[in-house]
């Protein structure tokens, strides 16, 4: 087991490497130059802009600046600064994040506890009008891309309905931060209730749920843990990607909701192509995911006991 | 004879005159998109307690869909009870709620499944399993259960109970998980036990201490035990009487020895022909030829007619009873009965 995830901790060391390099490279091609950005619409002495683009490092070959970037980050935990504004990186990191982090934790527990709930009811009812229903509704939930979605809610509850205000003013207010969560949730969740459905599905004709129910459990316990235990296995693995992918999709939700968070300080940091930012954030974003993967790993053997790690 | 007779009927328990189960006139039918598979067509038997009941028949025959009927098991939709009674000291348990029936199931009639690695919950300690029985039905405590659960596993003599309570099915062998599932079926010392095929997935050699363990557990708790099968040579030692099903109906019943020696339905001929013996070494072994019926489209007259060498044009047209099967003079045979027209043919030559 130690030794497991002491592998697993070595295997992030390439992908971390792979996926930091590979954005440093993506953000050098792009046209464009941060400096200069800077300078607005006037054209800056090219002595200062010279004087600039030396202090960030930017006049030295991509990948001594890659090198450098890499072991100020690793040595010093310093992400360089963000240009535009003068900032530490780790500074803006720490604002965005927490902002994220409150908008995607509250996606997630509403994909878990609503994905969960209506992948039983319509499992325990596969084939019949419940489960054609909820059948029907994910497909038409991860068919809409989420700007659609988020236009059609922010139409509907913020501008005709009035429940609700159009954007999100006050980012730790979770009142607020409930519909761009639910917008968030709904593809997710869509996918969560499937899964959950197909896995209690098959899992429900199994002849140990048989057995339960010979041995003269009570409903609520042969579903309940027999039915269960068993079913959330693939249903976990998903949710620990999806972590990392509410992350990411934050990017477009919090455009649209306008919200301060990891999403809008990416775009932001495309436009101006920023590279430090861009990779400081997106680093994070990769060891979260890493590290959410790693624990659904270590979930499966602690859920199947067949499931042995050397 | 007198031996047969002596084993045929056991002493019911004390105070208790009825047997312990009847089945009355069970059908049982499953409502599929290809039509209506009439699984089980008027069955009857029944078991006293300290009895042992075979059930025998081929895939199809609805034994187990019998059993399952019994148990309250099955899925219904799709299948349905149309008709038929099954009573459990007396009380009819088709009319039963579902919450008294549950309250049956376990603690007084109890299941042994075929196999017992895809019956046992994989997730899940063989300890909890088992002790959940007593926390269910009893009320006790995690930590009173799980000492229960140590001494079950000794009484079905797992080595090593208490260092292996904690084990998973997985890390048990064959006969081992099957043992533990006895052990599951006789927690609460139900009055009934039906194992379906409870050796079939097991080594030949494993098969006959698993059946060893079973009948001596019956013998002590005083038990009826149903034993569905599809090998005769399992039932032999421990079953006092047999019932042999074909498509859904029992063709014919008897005391276990009077079965072998005299069968009265060409099927049961069939079954005990078809048994490789040592004194036929080298020569051909007989079979039944053709295949089960397709229970979408069961023949009419006589289910194994179209098999039977000795079907004739009323095998083909007149479903037969179950005819009381007598001696050649007329003398009772007790507990005797078969379904064939020609019962007097095939039992007396």
């Amino acid at each position: 087991m130690g030794r497991y995830v002491a592998r697993r901790l070595l295997q992030m060391i390439p992908v971390f490497i792979g996926t930091t390099l590979l954005i440093f490279l993506m953000v050098y091609a792009l046209p464009g130059d941060p400096v200069r950005g800077l300078f607005g619409d006037k054209a800056g002495s090219p002595q200062v802009i010279a004087a600039l683009r030396h202090e960030y490092g930017l006049d030295q070959p991509i990948l001594v600046q890659y090198w450098n970037y890499m072991k100020d980050m690793i040595l010093h935990g310093d992400f360089g600064t963000q240009i535009a504004s003068g900032r530490p990186v780790t500074e803006v990191l720490g604002d965005a994040f927490p902002v994220t982090m409150r908008l995607a934790s509250l996606a997630f527990a509403i994909e878990v506890v609503l994905g969960i709930a209506l992948g039983v009811v319509a499992g325990l009812r596969a084939g019949r009008l419940t489960d054609n229903v909820v059948l029907l509704i994910t497909l038409l939930f991860i068919s809409v891309p989420v700007f659609v979605l988020g236009f059609i809610a922010k139409l509907v509850f913020a501008e005709q309905l009035g429940w609700m205000d159009p954007n999100v003013n006050d980012s730790t207010d979770y009142g607020q931060l409930l519909m761009p969560a639910i917008v968030l949730a709904t593809a997710s969740l869509a996918y969560v209730t499937r899964l959950t459905r197909t896995s209690i599905a098959e899992n429900r004709r199994a002849d140990y749920i048989r057995t339960a129910i010979a041995k003269g459990l009570p409903k609520s316990r042969v579903v309940g843990v027999h039915l269960m235990r068993n079913s959330m296995i693939p249903v976990i693995t998903y949710l620990g990607t999806d972590i990392g992918a509410l992350m990411g999709g934050a990017v477009v939700t919090e455009g649209l909701f306008n919200i301060q968070g990891v999403g809008g300080t990416i775009y932001e940091s495309l436009v101006r192509r920023e590279g430090t930012t861009l990779v400081g954030l997106v680093t994070i974003l990769v060891l979260i995911y890493l590290l959410a993967n790693l624990l659904v790993d270590l979930l499966y053997a602690v859920l199947d006991p067949r499931i042995r790690y050397a | 004879m007198t031996i047969i007779e002596e084993t045929a009927v056991p002493s019911p328990r004390e105070g208790d005159g009825g047997p312990l189960l009847e089945v009355r006139d069970l059908h049982v039918e499953f409502h599929t998109r290809e039509g209506v598979v009439r699984a089980v067509n008027g069955v009857n038997y029944n078991v006293h307690a300290g009895e042992t009941l075979a059930v025998l028949g081929e895939s199809g025959s609805g034994k187990s869909v019998t059993a399952q009927a019994i148990m309250g098991i099955l899925d219904m939709p799709p299948a349905k009870i149309p008709q038929g009674e099954i009573l459990f000291r007396g009380e009819d348990m088709l009319k039963m709620s579902g919450e008294d029936r549950r309250k049956i199931r376990g603690r007084r009639i109890a299941m042994i499944f075929q196999d017992a690695l895809s019956s046992l919950n994989p997730v899940l300690s063989v300890g909890y399993q088992l002790g959940e029985m007593f926390r269910v039905h009893q009320g006790l405590s995690k930590k009173d259960a799980k000492a229960k659960a140590i001494e079950l596993m000794d009484r079905v003599k797992i080595p090593a109970a208490a260092a292996r309570v904690n084990d998973y099915p997985h890390q048990f062998s064959g006969g081992m998980r099957q043992r533990i599932m006895i052990a599951m079926a006789l927690a609460l010392e139900p009055d009934l036990i039906i194992a379906d095929e409870p050796t079939t997935a097991l080594d030949v050699t494993v098969q006959a201490q698993v059946m060893d363990l079973l009948a001596e557990l019956q013998r002590e708790y005083n038990m009826g035990l149903i034993l569905i099968t599809h090998d005769l040579g399992v039932v032999a030692d421990v079953a006092d009487k047999i019932a042999v099903m074909y498509a859904g109906r029992i063709v014919e019943r008897a005391p276990i020895h009077e079965l072998y020696k005299r069968p009265a339905h060409p099927y049961t001929r069939g079954l005990l022909d078809s048994i490789p013996r040592l004194d036929q070494k080298g020569q051909e072994l007989y079979a039944i030829k053709g295949l089960p019926p397709n229970l979408l489209h069961v023949p009419t007259g006589c289910a194994f007619n179209p098999r039977c060498p000795k079907a004739q044009d009323i095998c083909r047209t007149d479903v037969p009873d179950l005819f009381p099967v007598t001696e050649r003079d007329g003398g009772e045979l007790p507990g005797r009965a078969s379904a064939c027209h020609f019962w007097k043919e095939t039992i007396h030559g």
